[in-house]
C-alpha cells in the first residue's frame, strides 16, 4: 500500500479538491483506492460522495480521571505530576478539580496517586466512519466533537482503521492544514506527500513552512500548483531553488470553482483529466 | 475592543478581510493592534512589513530523551506511554520526539532516572510597528506544537503592551495614548485548540466564508464553537459570486440563526494584485467595490 498524504500549510489551496477528485478518477481507472479524510476538525470529503453509504463507526476517546472526593487527601501530587496544569488542588478548602481542557489524556495523575483516590474513566473526543462507495468500504472519515482539543489520537485512529481496512493499492490522506502536530501525525504515517500550493505571498510562505517542516521529518514530497495562474511567478522561483518537483499545475477555473462549491467531482474533462492523469503517473513512479 | 477573524475553513480570506479592517480601524482613528494567531501559517506581516522592535522566544514544548547508558530496558516507560511514543527495538527503546507529548510520565516512572526531557523554544513571536499600528505575531518553528499555547502567549503580550503604554515601552506617542484601541485577530482554520484561544475574551467574532459546501459546512461547526463565547457574531460571504445559490443557502441559514451577513464580496483578481503587491485592498484599490463593500462591514462590527 501507498500512503499519500494531500497537504498544504495554508488552508483552501484545493486540498479537498485535490484528494477528492484524485480518487474518484484512480476509481473510474479500477485502481483499488481509498481516501481518508483525516481534518478532523473541518472534513468535508464527504460532501463530495453523496451516494456514499455509512457502515460502521467507531468512538474515539481519550482518559481522563475520576476523581473520588471521598478517598482524597488533597495531598496535591496528582496536581504536581500534571505537566498541563490540568489539576487545581486547594488543600485549605479540601477541593479538587480537573479543567478538563486542559486535559491530555495521559493518566500521570492517576500514577501519582497514592490512595486510590483517581479511578481511569474516558471522555469521546471523536468519531471515525467507514463509508461504501462504488460497492465497497474505500472512504473514511474521521471528526473531532466541537469544543475538543484533542485532533491528533482522531487522526491517528482514522489513519489505522483504513490501513487494515484492507490492503489498499493507495490510500489518499485528506490532511489538516498547517504545520503542526496534525500535520506531522499525518505526513509521518505517509509515503509521499503532495503539498498543493497557491503562487501568492501568502502560498509561498506557507508552503516553505511546509517544505521544512518535511525536510526536517526526511518525508519526500511533491508539489501540485493550484489555480496557478492566480499570482506571480515567485513561486516557481522558490521551487528551483528548493529543487521541488512540480507534479500538476492546475489553472483557476469558474466552472471548476462552481462544481466544487455544490459539492461535485470536477466534470470529467480531458484537460481536467490530464492534471490528474499527472498525478497518478508520478504516483506509479514510487 | 477586541475583534476575531475566524472562518472554519482555510483560504475563505481570512487574512485579506483582517488586513483591510486594520487600514480601515486606523482610519477610523482607532489606535490599532493587529494580531496574527496563525502561528502555523502567519501571513499579516507578508501584507505590513512590520519594523520589529520585539522578538521573544516561545516554549513550544517539551519531550522526553533516554540516556541509552542508564538505561536497564524495563520496559516500564514503553508500556505506559498514552502516546505511542515509545518504540522497542532489539538495542532498546527510543522515543520519538515528534510523537512525544512532554508528558512526563515516563521520567517520573522511570527506575533509573535514565529519562529527561529538552525544551523546544526555537518558534519565535514578534512585534513591530506598521502604517496603521502594531503588529504582533508568532512564527511556530516548523514541526513544533502547541499552537494554542502560542496564541495564548501573544494575546498576553499584547495586553502587557496596552497596561505599559503610558511607560512608552512600546515607543507610543502621547496622541496615541487618547485614542480607543482596538485588537483585531486573524484567526487560524479549524476548531481546534488556536481557534479557541483566539475566541477567548473576544467581544465580536466575524466569521468569514465563501458559497461553497464545505465554507458552509466548517462556517456551522465554527459558529456552534463561537456561540459558547456569548458574544456578537457577524458573517462575510466572500467570493459569493462564485456561487450564488449557495451564497443563498449560507444567508438563508445565518437568518434562521439570527447571525448577519454583513456584506457579500464579489471574486476580483484585484484582491489577489493587492495581496502580490503586498497591500490590503483598501490601500491598493480604495475605489474598488471590495473595498467599498469592507469598509461597509467594518462600520456594522463597530
Amino acid at each position: 500500500m501507498k500512503t499519500i498524504a494531500i497537504a498544504s500549510g495554508k488552508g483552501g489551496t484545493g486540498k479537498t479538491f485535490i484528494s477528492t477528485n484524485l480518487y474518484k478518477l484512480m476509481l473510474d481507472k479500477n485502481i483499488n483506492v481509498a481516501l481518508a479524510d483525516v481534518d478532523v476538525e473541518e472534513p468535508n470529503s464527504l460532501l463530495f460522495f453523496k451516494e456514499a453509504k455509512e457502515s460502521t463507526y467507531k468512538v474515539v476517546d481519550e482518559f481522563r480521571p475520576d476523581i473520588q472526593t471521598d478517598k482524597c487527601t488533597f495531598c496535591g501530587k496528582c496536581a504536581e505530576w500534571c505537566n498541563y496544569n490540568a489539576i487545581m488542588v486547594i488543600p485549605r478548602m479540601k477541593k479538587i478539580t480537573l479543567i478538563d481542557d486542559l486535559c491530555h489524556g495521559c493518566q500521570a495523575c492517576q500514577f501519582a496517586c497514592e490512595y486510590g483516590a483517581i479511578l481511569p474513566s474516558k471522555t469521546d473526543i471523536g468519531k471515525v466512519t467507514s463509508f461504501i462507495y462504488d460497492n465497497k468500504i474505500n472512504l473514511f472519515e474521521g471528526k473531532m466533537i466541537i469544543s475538543k482539543s484533542s485532533a491528533t489520537p482522531v487522526i491517528k485512529e482514522t489513519i489505522k482503521i483504513a490501513k487494515n481496512h484492507d490492503n489498499y493499492e493507495y490510500l489518499i490522506l485528506d490532511s489538516p492544514p498547517g504545520t503542526s502536530c496534525p500535520f506531522i501525525q499525518t505526513s509521518v504515517r505517509a509515503d509521499y506527500v503532495i503539498l498543493v500550493a497557491e503562487p501568492t505571498p501568502f502560498g509561498i510562505s506557507d508552503l516553505r513552512q511546509s517544505i521544512e517542516t518535511l525536510k526536517d521529518l526526511k518525508i519526500s514530497y511533491g508539489i501540485v500548483i493550484n489555480k496557478c495562474d492566480l499570482g506571480d511567478n515567485k513561486l516557481k522561483e522558490y521551487l528551483a531553488e528548493e529543487n521541488a518537483e512540480i507534479i500538476s499545475e492546475i489553472p483557476f477555473s469558474k466552472d471548476i470553482a462552481h462544481d466544487y462549491s455544490v459539492g461535485n467531482i470536477a466534470s470529467n474533462t480531458d484537460t481536467v483529466r490530464e492534471y490528474f492523469t499527472n498525478i497518478i503517473n508520478k504516483l506509479e513512479t514510487l | 475592543m477586541k475583534v476575531a477573524v475566524v472562518s472554519g475553513k482555510g483560504g475563505t480570506g481570512k487574512s485579506t478581510v483582517t488586513a483591510s479592517f486594520v487600514a480601515l480601524a486606523d482610519e477610523k482613528g482607532y489606535d490599532v493592534t493587529a494580531i496574527d494567531c496563525d502561528t502555523d501559517a502567519s501571513n499579516l506581516f507578508l501584507v505590513y512589513n512590520p519594523k520589529i522592535d520585539f522578538e521573544k522566544h516561545f516554549l513550544t514544548g517539551v519531550h522526553a530523551v533516554i540516556d541509552q547508558n542508564r538505561c536497564s530496558k524495563c520496559g516500564i516507560c514503553y508500556n505506559n506511554c498514552a502516546f505511542d511514543a515509545i518504540s522497542r527495538t532489539d538495542d532498546g527503546f527510543y522515543i520519538d520526539p515528534v510523537s512525544c507529548d512532554g508528558c512526563k510520565l515516563c521520567a517520573r516512572l522511570c527506575p533509573n532516572g535514565a529519562i529527561s526531557l529538552i525544551e523546544s523554544n526555537s518558534s519565535m513571536i514578534y512585534g513591530g510597528k506598521f502604517q496603521h499600528g502594531y503588529i504582533l505575531y508568532g512564527r511556530m518553528s516548523p514541526g513544533e506544537e502547541n499552537s494554542g499555547k502560542m496564541v495564548s502567549a501573544i494575546r498576553e503580550i499584547s495586553r502587557e503592551k496596552q497596561d505599559n503604554t503610558n511607560t512608552n515601552n512600546y515607543n507610543k506617542t502621547a496622541e496615541d495614548n487618547n485614542k480607543e484601541s482596538i485588537e483585531i485577530l486573524d484567526g487560524p482554520p479549524g476548531i481546534g485548540c488556536p481557534v479557541i484561544s483566539t475566541l477567548t475574551g473576544i467581544d465580536k467574532i466575524v466569521v468569514v466564508t465563501e458559497p461553497t459546501l464545505s465554507g458552509l459546512s466548517d462556517m456551522k461547526r465554527v459558529i456552534e464553537l463561537a456561540d459558547s463565547f456569548s458574544c456578537e457574531i457577524f458573517v462575510i460571504i466572500n467570493k459569493y459570486d462564485l456561487n450564488n445559490k449557495v451564497a443563498d443557502d449560507i444567508e438563508l441559514w445565518c437568518k434562521t440563526k439570527d447571525i448577519p451577513v454583513i456584506t457579500k464580496i464579489p471574486f476580483d483578481r484585484q484582491m489577489i494584485n493587492a495581496i502580490i503587491n503586498n497591500q490590503c485592498i483598501n490601500d491598493y484599490d480604495p475605489k474598488s467595490i471590495c473595498s467599498i463593500k469592507l469598509s461597509e462591514a467594518f462600520n456594522k462590527i463597530i
